[in-house]
């Protein structure tokens, strides 16, 4: 096979899988439109996406508050602006990092747990016995799963967002020395409530990426130990390409809505 | 109305590949109101994408699968749904739900297709843990605490709780002890007995085959078949097959290897 060949190939493989997706999540989307969930049945997911994340969502936020801290207040002494570290944190935090690496912790959390989950299900035939049992597989796994992630994961966000503003606050003021008034005058001039809702919009979309790309490979899992341990892997993988992706494209977005949109009409 | 002589299932003319890989060609398959079928042949034969075929699990590359005479690709998709509930499905590795109780497991079908308040649920769950000789005190179990006899215990009773028609066993008794397996083989004449319902059964067991089978039916792999021979190698009654001419029969059914280890290093 020349090199040639198998860069086709490579491509031919991506539009497929591309392809395969996008049908996969308009089926789920049709089933979702279709018919209610069961309490039951989301109840469960949605503590198992939300609750159970609670202490590694912590984890993030604080290291990411205080490596923001450690990392900024350096250049800002330099030019003797070491008060305005409160927004340099705070807005990088709401606007940026929080919702994408809590997204990528998530990812990792539940996504790969999702596809491992689902994958077993596939090789140990209990997606076809929900078939034979008159439940339809799509309705019954992925559907629940989406809506814990697409509601969750930006409460998930916010919640990060919380505990790094905290976290920031305080290495700052209690190790780094920084006035506590300066910290917090310069966070309110600089962070906007647009900052927070763009950070909590793209979190939405981060959580459906994340269960959609997660149920996905593990629908598509192959059989044995190593077609779950690919899937779990690849869940991962292509989840961190969705969200740097979404990332991306709703940043740019959300830039041009701000200037039409928000600033026009004065909004905070 | 749906004449007695007409199958309650059927493959006609079905095939089916997976990639480039062809498993099933050109399948003809009726399978009788009543009767216990029981589908033979070697690993990798397509004994299971048949039983799969048949409830629509999956579906043929080519060809037609009919129910009661009718193709199923005529129906919609929520009428495949009701229809598939008169089929009752025990998996290879029973299936179960690991996230689920026994109790959860039998009573999920019951859950999904009826309104049956839950006490007549609870009933019919131990009912049928019962007719497949487990009592109530599994109930609250997960699957992973359960012994390999007693799980496809449990994937017989959930297969049942919607009293089905048609019950298609995967490999009953792979995996299990000879006690466990006979236990197994004389659930399926029970249950036959007990709701005259129509069997398929896929096993490489002779001892199930001879107890449970009215009708024998082998599967030769494709990939050591010629472009005009039949994959069905073999039709009729269990004592036949010792006898039949064709060695690859009488050796399967045997259990001699003859050749086939020379075959396999020659492959």
């Amino acid at each position: 096979m020349t090199p040639i060949h198998h860069l086709g190939q490579v491509i031919l493989e991506a539009v497929s899988l591309v392809g395969d997706l996008v049908l996969f999540g308009m089926d789920m989307l049709s089933w979702m439109v279709a018919r209610r969930v069961r309490g039951a049945v989301l109840w469960p997911v949605m503590y198992q996406v939300g609750v159970l994340s609670i202490p590694v969502i912590m984890v993030t936020g604080a290291f990411i508050g205080m490596v923001l801290a450690v990392q900024t207040y350096d250049q800002l002494k330099m030019m003797h602006m070491e008060t305005q570290i409160g927004s340099v944190i705070n807005l990088t935090l709401v606007k940026e990092l929080g919702p994408v690496l809590a997204a990528l912790m998530l990812a990792g959390r539940v996504g790969c747990a999702m596809a491992a989950e689902l994958g077993t299900m596939r090789v140990t035939e209990q997606i076809d016995a929900l078939t034979a049992l008159g439940a339809n597989p799509i309705h019954h796994l992925v559907v629940p799963r989406f809506l814990a992630c697409v509601l969750l994961i930006p409460m998930l966000t916010l919640f990060a967002d919380g505990v790094g503003i905290l976290s920031g606050w305080i290495f700052s003021t209690q190790i780094l020395g920084v006035d506590s008034f300066h910290y917090w005058y310069h966070s309110v001039k600089f962070a906007s409530t647009w900052d927070v809702m763009s950070g909590a919009v793209k979190s939405v979309f981060f959580g459906g990426a994340i269960a959609l790309v997660a149920c996905h490979r593990g629908f598509r899992s192959r059989a044995g130990a190593e077609g779950v341990g690919r899937a779990a892997t690849e869940a991962f993988v292509y989840s961190f390409i969705a969200i740097l992706l979404i990332d991306f494209m709703l940043g740019t977005l959300l830039m041009r809505l701000y200037y039409v949109v928000w600033l026009p009409f004065g909004l905070p | 109305m749906i004449a007695s002589t007409t199958p309650i299932i059927e493959l006609r003319d079905v095939s089916r590949h997976f990639g480039i890989q062809p498993v099933l060609r050109d399948i003809t398959l009726p399978v009788y109101r009543g009767e216990t079928l029981v589908l033979i042949g070697e690993s990798g034969c397509g004994k299971s994408v048949t039983m799969k075929l048949m409830m629509n699990l999956l579906q043929p590359s080519s060809g037609e699968v009919l129910w009661d005479g009718r193709p199923v690709r005529e129906r919609n998709d929520k009428e495949i749904t009701r229809e598939r509930l008169r089929f009752g499905y025990l998996f290879q590795g029973a299936a179960l739900f690991d996230s689920l109780t026994v109790y959860e497991n039998v009573a999920f079908g019951l859950r999904q297709n009826t309104t049956m308040p839950e006490p007549e649920i609870r009933d019919v769950v131990v009912n049928r843990l019962r007719d497949v000789g487990l009592n109530a005190n599994v109930c609250e179990k997960k699957p992973a605490q359960l012994s390999g006899g007693m799980r496809k215990r449990v994937g017989l009773a959930r297969a049942l709780a919607l009293e089905p028609e048609v019950i298609l066993y995967d490999e009953p008794t792979t995996g299990l002890d000879p006690i466990m397996s006979d236990v197994i083989n004389e659930l399926i004449l029970q249950t036959r007995a007990r709701r005259q319902v129509t069997s398929i059964v896929v096993t490489h067991d002779m001892h199930t085959v001879r107890k449970v089978a009215d009708r024998v039916v082998m599967f030769y792999p494709l990939a050591r078949l010629g472009e005009d021979e039949s994959q069905i190698i073999f039709e009729g009654d269990a004592e036949d097959a010792y006898d039949f001419d064709d060695p690859r029969v009488s050796r399967f059914v045997r259990g001699e290897a003859g050749e086939r280890l020379m075959e396999l290093a020659a492959e």
